[in-house]
């Protein structure tokens, strides 16, 4: 049976435009929910204004003036200033850049990727591979891992952060890796409870009577197909890394102190409120607080529009 | 059983539905499921709706008590019942209709039954709820209701919760909990289809008896043709949504005058027709959705071997073939019956049986003795040091066959008898706990993950639910370049021809390459999974009850499609089933297994003639035919099947055999305590006690009108 060549390369094409046109689907989910969107525009604000904060004031972070410390907001400086004079505005967007676009891996070297973002990241790798092995192969190493995860889970967050934090040094990396080491047992959990339901499909069985080996089963059969639900929880995630980053700013074991950190801004500020000028605190708070509502509403949004299509 | 047909036509009318059109809400509007159905259900009457899934007659069955929920409604028609018309009734008043005058029974009884409460407070509550009468009649009269139905130990049911007690068993309190209030009406909607072709006989006896003690008028859904054929008066036959044809169960089999019933009635095998004496003729296409139905033309037009310009120029009306017989077709009058048995060209295989191996030259699989245990897991202290005695659940037990090249081994039994199990050991998906396999002369008793790749290749596998066999997030196309480029059949660069000549084979475009597997019908996936099947070309194909999830239109293609590449590349198969028609049509070879084990081994024209092994004569005679003058044995077994976890000493079927104490002196004491010998008849094998001689006495099971 000869197929000519022209038919067979144009299959080829529309493999390629299909691609486009499924991924143009997932975003248009997002349009399709309100939800969705306001969730989104939040969560845009942020980005633009952490990528492009160097072209949105006039000063930097750490500039003190001296003679305008404490003040509400004002037409020289939009938010307001801290108790050293430093524009609160500034302070405000850079802080975002830590959180959502920079890794600061030392003074000199950046990473693309904001801290909270590389955290979960790193959070789903670890998480995915243990749940999916756990989830596929059973048995004795299930039984293992997922009572370790579950040790994990049994201290309280806060008390992990703690932990995790005094031990390795307040720093960049070491909040991915606190981040990391918090947000894997709940991963891990989601990826397998996936995993087991996936794995007794007949597509599976399929692969295994090819012979397949179980890194690919478990990486393009599996993975594939548990997509929806780790990316909705990644976005949440996300949220709960930008949290936590705020908690051990506050207690002082985020960033080393000049940088820019929204936790260490409200814990300095805090002082000032019942001095009459609750700004320093107000801004932070508010920034985290948007933050995490909005990708909460994405993921949200996106949860209930995937649902309804299925 | 067709005595008593046609003698209650007079009796009074219980139900007229009348141009009955429902309609569901959709983000797109409205659109309509069923449209303009008429019938009539009389006193101690059965109807059957019959049709492929998404005909909507479950939305009729629905629509008569108005169950349509939040975004169904009847749009247009009546539904008289006892003469007072349902539509736009009040909620509160259909309520004290339903569960009381009306009854509906459902095809799951596991969702029918609420799993935390007991069932004789289920029971009771029907009574309580609709009449006055205290709390200890009302279980009285369950219990009385229960013996009714044939439940053993009524009391202790009772006092069980649904999970104790077996799918069959489920589906008797079901009806029982039905019959309760003695209901003038009685809804059924696939009340067998979940259950094994045995308990399903016996529930249909059930619903006979009922219906002539009860005078309750039924209707009775289902797609299965056998079913209907048995415990229908009235059919209608449903299309798309609309009533095709109407009139009386043995009218319509003799002479359907809708090409629709036709082409259900020519797709499937009636019980002992085979490959080589008749072709199975599908409908091509498919079920339009409701949204994409053609409102102004014949609805099944587009399907239609007959159809004509006159077909789409507006919708036909119910033509009348006789005063009670009717058929939307303007052609109604003319057509002909297509000849049932177009002869096959024969095809050329030998007679290598595998109940006498050594006229079977080139055996391809073989294996002796095989097991396959599961460790049973126990919960207790003991278990978990590894002490204490391990269970097994003993699935497949010393079982032994031998495939010859090119031929069909057909595995048939009810569900938990260990057929899935042993093609899984076979294949390597489940360990083989002893015995040996040996598949093209190399012994495969090692899982599938240390077998050689050339060695997988050439046995594949062909799965059950089309739903679940394509991986939803691949295109059709790389699904089924993966084995071509993992097995390297082709050069890297012909990949793609490779694969769109199987889609060929398969009988698909080359443009299913880009679809998703969501994009296709059931039939079609399950085309793509054969296509991913040969993709490796293999000597050997097993196919898990391929065709079971599949309307019976398509399921006639399909097999075809399975015949057809049997011829073209000479493969070998195991093919699984639970429906014995199909079986039988399909296979050279057949195995009959129970709890475990092979009971009846050899070529499947001598399985299906006397002389029989109990089990399997007890299973033909379950097997619902399409044809209601065909005459069948009854032979029902009694009991459950025992747990492969401890099965019955001697011979295993002992506890339900029905043949053992007429045929055997002291009534069958032998069978208890020892295994029985493997007989050998004039060409298959038979592992009975009774003495083959005794067996051959046995008249065959089902007896056909010429």
């Amino acid at each position: 049976m000869a197929v000519s060549r022209d038919a067979t390369a144009s299959i080829g094409v529309e493999t390629r435009t299909r691609h486009l046109r499924r991924i143009w689907e997932g975003v248009s989910i997002i349009f399709a929910s309100k939800t969705a969107m306001i969730g989104l525009a939040i969560v845009l604000f942020w980005v633009i204004v952490a990528v492009f904060a160097p072209l949105l004031t006039p000063y930097t972070p750490l500039e003190q003036d001296w003679k305008a410390p404490n003040q509400g907001p004002s037409s020289a400086h939009i938010l307001g200033t801290d108790e050293l004079g430093r524009d609160l505005w500034s302070r405000l967007i850079y802080g975002a850049r830590v959180v959502l676009v920079i890794l600061p891996l030392s003074e000199s070297f950046l990473l693309p990727g904001g801290t909270a973002l590389w955290g979960v990241f790193a959070a789903l790798l670890v998480g995915t591979t243990l749940g999916l092995v756990s989830g596929y192969y059973g048995g004795w190493l299930d039984e293992i891992v997922m009572r370790l995860l579950d040790a994990m889970m049994a201290v309280p967050i806060i008390l992990l952060y703690l932990i995790i934090m005094s031990a390795l040094g307040a720093s960049a990396v070491n909040v991915v890796i606190a981040i990391t080491i918090v947000g894997t047992p709940g991963i891990a959990r989601l990826v397998r409870s996936l995993t087991l339901d996936i794995r007794t499909r007949e597509y599976i069985r399929a692969a295994e009577t090819r012979g397949e080996s179980p890194w690919y089963i478990m990486f393009v059969e599996i993975l594939p197909n548990a997509r929806g639900p780790i990316i909705v929880d990644a976005m949440l995630r996300v949220g709960y890394a930008i949290f936590a980053m705020g908690t051990l700013g506050f207690l002082g074991l985020g960033l080393p102190p000049p940088s820019p950190d929204w936790g260490s801004m409200v814990a300095k500020g805090r002082e000032f409120i019942l001095a009459g000028s609750p700004w320093a605190a107000l801004w932070p708070s508010v920034a985290i607080a948007s933050l995490v509502v909005g990708l909460n509403l994405l993921a949200d949004g996106l949860r209930e529009e995937s649902m309804r299509y299925q | 059983m067709s005595m008593n047909r046609s003698d209650n036509a007079k009796s009074v009318s219980v139900l007229e539905v009348e141009d009955l059109t429902i309609a569901y809400e959709t983000r797109k509007g409205d659109v309509e499921a069923v449209r303009g159905a008429s019938f009539q259900v009389r006193e101690g009457q059965t109807v059957g709706l019959v049709g492929e899934s998404g005909c909507g007659k479950t939305t009729i069955a629905f629509g008569i008590v108005n169950f349509l929920g939040p975004n169904g409604k009847i749009v247009d028609g009546s539904v008289r019942f006892q003469g007072k018309e349902l539509v736009g009734q009040s909620e509160a008043e259909l309520k004290t209709l339903r569960g009381d005058r009306i009854a509906m029974v459902y095809q799951d009884p596991m969702q029918a039954l609420n799993p935390s409460v007991r069932l004789g407070e289920q029971l009771a509550e029907v009574l309580t709820y609709h009449q006055r009468i205290s709390e200890d009649e009302a279980c009285e009269r369950s219990i009385q209701m229960l013996k009714r139905v044939n439940m053993p130990d009524p009391e202790d049911v009772m006092r069980r919760f649904p999970h104790q007690i077996s799918g069959g068993q489920q589906q008797r309190v079901v009806i029982a909990m039905a019959m309760l209030n003695n209901p003038v009406l009685l809804i059924m909607d696939e009340p067998t289809t979940a259950l094994d072709v045995t308990v399903e006989a016996a529930v249909l006896d059930l619903i006979e008896e009922l219906k002539n003690d009860f005078q309750a008028a039924n209707i009775f859904i289902t797609h299965n043709l056998g079913v209907v054929a048995r415990v229908s008066d009235q059919l209608c036959v449903m299309y798309a949504g609309q009533m095709v044809e109407r009139g009386p169960v043995t009218e319509i089999f003799r002479n359907p005058r809708h090409p629709y019933t036709m082409g259900l009635l020519a797709s499937v095998p009636r019980l002992g027709e085979t490959k080589a004496d008749s072709i199975l003729h599908p409908i091509r296409g498919r079920v339009p959705p409701p949204a994409e139905r053609p409102r102004n033309q014949c609805i099944f037009e587009p399907r239609c071997d007959y159809a004509t310009e006159k077909c789409r120029e507006a919708r036909p009306r119910f033509m009348e073939v006789t005063p009670e017989h009717m058929a939307r077709c303007i052609y109604a009058g003319e057509i002909e019956t297509r000849p049932r048995t177009a002869r096959r060209r024969p095809r050329r295989v030998e007679e290598g049986t595998l109940a006498h191996p050594e006229s079977g030259k080139d055996v391809i699989l073989s294996f002796e003795d095989l097991k396959v245990y599961y460790p049973q897991e126990s919960n207790s202290v003991v278990s978990l040091f590894g002490l204490g005695e391990k269970r097994f659940v003993k699935a497949v037990d010393d079982v032994s066959v031998r495939l010859s090249k090119g031929r069909t081994l057909g595995v048939v039994g009810e569900s938990g008898c260990g057929k899935s199990t042993l093609v899984k050991g076979i294949i390597g998906l489940e360990p083989v706990t002893d015995g040996n396999v040996e598949f093209l002369g190399i012994d495969v008793t090692q899982p599938v993950s240390e077998r050689d790749t050339n060695l997988i290749q050439e046995m594949q596998m062909v799965f059950q639910n089309p739903d679940s066999t394509l991986n939803p997030s691949y295109s059709i196309g790389k699904q089924i370049a993966r084995p071509i480029k993992r097995f390297k059949t082709v050069p890297k660069n012909q990949v793609k021809t490779e694969v769109i000549r199987l889609l060929k084979a398969v009988r698909l475009d080359a443009f299913y390459y880009d679809r998703l597997p969501r994009q296709l019908s059931g039939g079609e996936k399950q085309r793509v999974g054969i296509a991913r099947a040969l993709a490796s070309r293999p000597d050997l194909i097993i196919c898990d009850e391929p065709v079971s999830a599949l309307d019976v239109s398509v399921q006639s293609a399909v097999i075809n499609l399975l015949l057809e590449i049997q011829e073209i590349y000479g493969s070998s198969m195991i093919f699984i089933a639970h429906d014995l028609s199909v079986v039988r049509y399909f296979s050279d070879d057949i195995a009959v297994m129970y709890l475990g084990q092979i009971v009846e081994l050899g070529p499947a024209e001598a399985i299906y003639s006397p002389p029989y092994h109990p089990y399997t004569e007890a299973l033909l005679s379950a097997v619902p035919i399409p044809d209601p003058d065909a005459e069948q044995k009854q032979i029902r077994l009694s009991g459950n099947v025992p747990s492969a976890l401890n099965p019955p000493s001697g011979c295993r079927f002992h506890t339900r055999c029905p043949r053992r104490q007429e045929m055997l002196p002291d009534s069958g004491k032998v069978c208890e305590t020892v295994v029985p010998p493997w007989q050998e008849a004039k060409r298959h094998r038979i592992l009975c006690h009774i003495p083959v001689e005794e067996l051959e006495k046995v008249e065959p099971v089902v007896h056909t009108p010429a």
